[in-house]
């Protein structure tokens, strides 16, 4: 797993690229949360573009970075959902919480 | 009717998970499944095998066997591993339970494995084992 930050200033965009399961969920979760703190990020933006696998111990990330988020009344949204992650985020519920959008700037003008 | 079988035992380490579903996949590819049937018995594969890491042996390392037979165009995948074992099954399996909250699990893996496959299977006992059984019917011709 590989991961790309980058600071637009509004949010946070975690891109991901590789396997998300529970081997790679743990230094995930870290790196994530490490750079949430690091730059004070309010909104958190993660693009799955590049995500091949996903099983529920991505949903334990993506729920974990979302209770971290609302704490500080900042938003998570994700994109570049491929149908069969998209598949886990439906049966997890994840779009009650979190909202989908087709592309980067659809996202940034959603926050 | 086509018959085939397969084993596979490993320890059970965190590695060891998408070496697990990228075998299973391989082995059910003799069956041309589409892209997304694949994808569902890796998934399947994937919680059954880290229930039993994380679950089952609690971060110590125990055997977790991998059983594949294929009978016509219906693969049945048996897991199971020697460990900790599951004191109430119903409640296991239901959507968002999870004995685990503090390690950020989301108790969707038997969800997901119900959803994914065509039937699912749980035989366990304290300190003996658990013993998973999925059925995946490949609809390709
Ligand atoms: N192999 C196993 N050995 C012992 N207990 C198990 C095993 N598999 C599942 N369990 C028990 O069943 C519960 C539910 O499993 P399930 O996979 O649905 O959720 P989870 O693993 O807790 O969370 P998630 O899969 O969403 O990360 C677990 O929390 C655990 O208590
Ligand atoms: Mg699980």
């Amino acid at each position: 797993m590989i991961l790309k930050f980058d600071d637009i200033g509004k949010a946070l965009v975690v891109k991901m690229s590789g396997e998300l399961d529970h081997h790679s969920s743990e230094i995930v979760r870290i790196k994530i949360d490490n750079k949430i703190e690091e730059l004070g990020a309010k909104n958190l933006i993660f693009d799955f573009a590049e995500v091949n696998f996903m099983d529920s111990s991505g949903i334990g990330v993506v729920i974990g970075r979302y209770k971290k988020i609302i704490q500080y009344g900042g938003k998570v949204v994700v994109i570049g959902l491929s149908p069969k992650i998209k598949k886990v985020f439906e049966i997890a519920g994840l779009f009650k919480i979190i909202d989908e959008y087709d592309d980067l700037s659809k996202a940034v003008s959603s926050i | 009717m086509f018959e085939n079988e397969m084993k596979l035992e490993f320890p059970s380490k965190s590695e060891n998970e998408s070496f697990a579903r990228v075998v299973v996949a391989a082995f059910a590819a003799q069956l041309d499944p589409t892209i997304e049937e694949i994808a569902d018995v890796k998934t399947a594969v994937s919680e059954a095998v880290t229930n039993s890491i994380i679950h089952g042996y609690e971060g110590e390392v125990g055997v977790i066997t991998i059983e594949c037979k294929i009978e016509g165009k219906k693969l049945t995948v048996v897991v199971s591993d020697e460990g900790k074992g599951i004191e109430d099954i119903e409640l296991a399996m239901q959507p968002l339970y999870t004995s685990r909250p503090e390690l950020e699990r989301s108790g969707m893996g038997f969800t997901v494995m119900e959803t994914f496959m065509d039937s699912l299977k749980v035989e366990s006992t304290p300190n003996i084992g658990t013993r998973v059984t999925m059925v995946k019917e490949f609809k390709s011709i």
